[in-house]
């Protein structure tokens, strides 16, 4: 009879959660650190967030993120479902092997060279570089997260949904949006969180499409840094942290009782 | 023209050149890639009519019904529905309703909604909507389930769920793709009636593709069996079971003895034939001329079977063994082996309780049918 994960599988647990967590959990304890000093612990103290809320610079990165985020998230998701639905619907036309070969690449794909080769496209057409830069930077290559997801969905939703849909008088486009989005929805949420994640995280593809007035948060806390590590990034950081965890939270609530 | 089998009281316009048939397939072909799924099929269909497309899977049943429904174009040919040419004309727009084989129950709407769905895509009014999705629930008896969601129903219920989808727009046909096939025996059965009441109630003509025979005889007024793509017959169940138009077709629906045979003589109605071995004496009005090769059909259950010897003078008179008995509560059927490796299936009504002697493996028997009792194919 087993009891449980034995000592061993415990232990590989322990280890396993602390290799990822410890880092996060150093900075979520020094981030209400009442002293300036990044490893001396001098007391409990919230006066990190408050002296971060005060400061315009962060917090106008902050919302340039979300900003970006939204945005190119949003962007990705539209485009990422269309092309999985070409993928998957499609049937077959010229091509379709190496346009679903391309789809993928970004994923694979350097971010160093795809924030290169994205700025020298910019710098090309002459379109100058700021928020919609990034935003499009972002939807580029996000989009292929998003249609990896849809269409594993995609594949394994009954087709003749949609066919009864047609047959019960509604044309194409209308069966889309009244059977086959409200059955895809979760991976197309899914996709759109994924996306808008990615955005949130990313340093490098911005850092190469930014412009002036445009600088995203994971920008400036790079830059902070390189000045010495400040409690307010810890404590914005804490923050990402806790809104990321509660979207998760919720995702999950909400699809459990969907199902139930 | 003789009547067979069983018949619907007078329901018979496929036989009156007066009347006009609300659907008609006029020579379609459809080909996928190098595969000609439809081999240029004529078919007529008439109002109120319960029409069955039977036959194996992959013979293009369901592809002709696809065309009907819009779903599928054919590469030839012309399909019109009261009169009006369906080419060009989208599955949205067709008078036509079909029940899917997998019930395409939408899992995101609750089943009022899934009723509805037709009728809100109609424009139909809200208060209207409400009526019709009633007494849609009523008709297939789940008036107490409406606001439940698809995956709270059993099988059955999804598929009423699915009829009544399907007839709340009162279509002018109603397709159905083998409806049946995920219900289980006893389900199916009381379904089967069901859907006939249902069909004569409502006045409405039903299409139903199926690969049961059983199922297609006991719904049809007509079948049309298929292979390859073509249309081997139509007629009455009663018609294709007792005058099978080959014997692709009489091997198809049911069990069938076929003798292999040359005509010695024809008296109309009667024909002497041999082969095998053995002599036949049969009644058939069509039988082909001396000297003609061909195939005697006999059911099983048209067969006689006696371990006494019949009394002489009794035509068509077989011996054998018995090599195998499959008793099935209501039935019994024998193979009886005639010459070595060479059995015909006998099958017998176990009409009483006791029999004396019942037959036994081995038992040296006799078996007999009657001369009308046969049918003569010649391909």
């Amino acid at each position: 009879m087993t009891r449980g994960p034995s000592a061993f599988n415990r232990i590989s647990i322990g280890l396993g959660l602390a290799f990822l967590y410890a880092p996060i959990v150093l900075l979520v304890v020094y981030s209400f650190n009442s002293s300036r000093a990044v490893n001396v612990w001098a007391g409990f103290s919230t006066r990190w967030y408050e002296t971060l809320f005060a400061n315009d610079q962060l917090m106008a990165a902050l919302w340039m993120t979300l900003r970006v985020g939204a945005l190119s998230a949003s962007i990705a998701t539209v485009l990422g479902v269309l092309a999985a639905i070409a993928l998957v619907r499609g049937g077959f036309f010229r091509g379709r092997a190496v346009f679903s070969g391309m789809v993928y690449a970004p994923l694979v794909m350097p971010e160093v060279i795809t924030g290169l080769s994205l700025l020298l496209l910019f710098v090309a057409i002459g379109l100058a570089r700021g928020f919609w830069t990034v935003v499009l930077a972002h939807a580029t290559f996000t989009l292929s997260f998003v249609t990896v997801a849809v269409r594993a969905r995609l594949m394994t939703f009954d087709r003749s949904l949609e066919e009864a849909a047609q047959d019960l008088g509604s044309p194409p486009w209308r069966a889309f949006f009244e059977v086959t989005l409200p059955n895809i929805a979760p991976a197309v949420a899914g996709g759109w969180a994924l996306a808008f994640i990615l955005s949130l995280d990313d340093l490098v593809i911005a850092s190469f499409t930014s412009g002036p007035g445009s600088t995203t948060l994971p920008m400036r806390i790079y830059s902070a840094v390189r000045l010495g590590v400040s409690p307010e990034i810890n404590a914005i950081s804490t923050l990402l942290i806790g809104s990321v965890a509660m979207a998760i939270v919720i995702y999950g609530v909400v699809r459990a009782r969907k199902t139930a | 023209m003789k009547q067979i089998g069983a018949v619907r009281s007078s329901f018979a316009p496929w036989n009156d050149p007066a009347s006009v048939p609300l659907v008609r397939f006029e020579g379609v072909t459809k080909r996928f890639g190098d595969m000609t799924a439809v081999d240029d099929v004529s078919l007529s269909i008439y109002e109120r009519e319960f029409f069955a497309l039977l036959g194996p899977s992959g013979c293009g049943k369901t592809t002709l019904m696809r065309m009907l429904a819009g779903f599928e174009t054919p590469d030839a040919g012309r399909i019109t529905l009261g009169g009006e040419d369906l080419a060009g004309i989208p599955p949205h727009k067709r008078p036509v309703n079909m029940m899917f084989q997998s019930y395409a129950i939408f899992p995101h709407l609750n089943v009022e909604k899934n009723v509805a769905f037709g009728l809100r895509m109609e424009g139909m009014e809200k208060s209207a909507v409400k009526a019709r999705v009633e007494e849609m629930l009523a008709l297939v008896k789940l008036e107490k389930l409406g606001a439940r969601m698809p995956h709270q129903l059993s099988g059955g219920q999804r598929q009423r769920v699915a009829l009544a989808r399907a007839l709340a727009k009162k279509p002018k046909l109603l397709l159905l793709d083998e409806p049946l096939a995920a219900l289980d025996k006893k389900l199916r059965e009381e379904t089967q009636f069901e859907l006939t009441d249902l069909q004569v109630e409502l006045g409405m003509t039903f299409l139903i593709v199926t690969h049961d025979q059983d199922e297609a005889m006991v719904l049809a007024d007509r079948i049309a069996v298929m292979d390859h793509g073509r249309i081997v017959q139509t007629g009455t169940p009663g018609e294709v079971y007792e005058a099978p138009a080959n014997r692709q077709v009489a091997e198809f629906l049911g069990d069938m003895n076929i003798f292999e045979a040359v005509v010695d003589s024809v008296e109309p109605p009667m024909a002497r034939l041999s082969g095998e071995g053995m002599k036949f004496f049969v009644q058939d009005d069509d039988c082909p001329a001396a000297g003609s090769k061909v195939f005697l059909s006999v059911r099983p259950e048209k067969m006689r079977i006696s371990l006494d010897p019949p009394p002489a003078k009794t035509p068509n008179v077989i011996a054998g063994e018995i090599w195998d008995i499959g008793y099935l509560g209501d039935w019994t059927t024998y193979l009886v082996e005639i010459a070595p490796d060479r059995r015909v299936r006998v099958a017998q009504a176990n009409a009483t309780r006791h029999v004396e002697r019942p037959m036994s493996w081995d038992d040296k028997v006799f078996v007999s049918f009657d001369p009308d009792a046969g049918v003569v194919l010649t391909s």
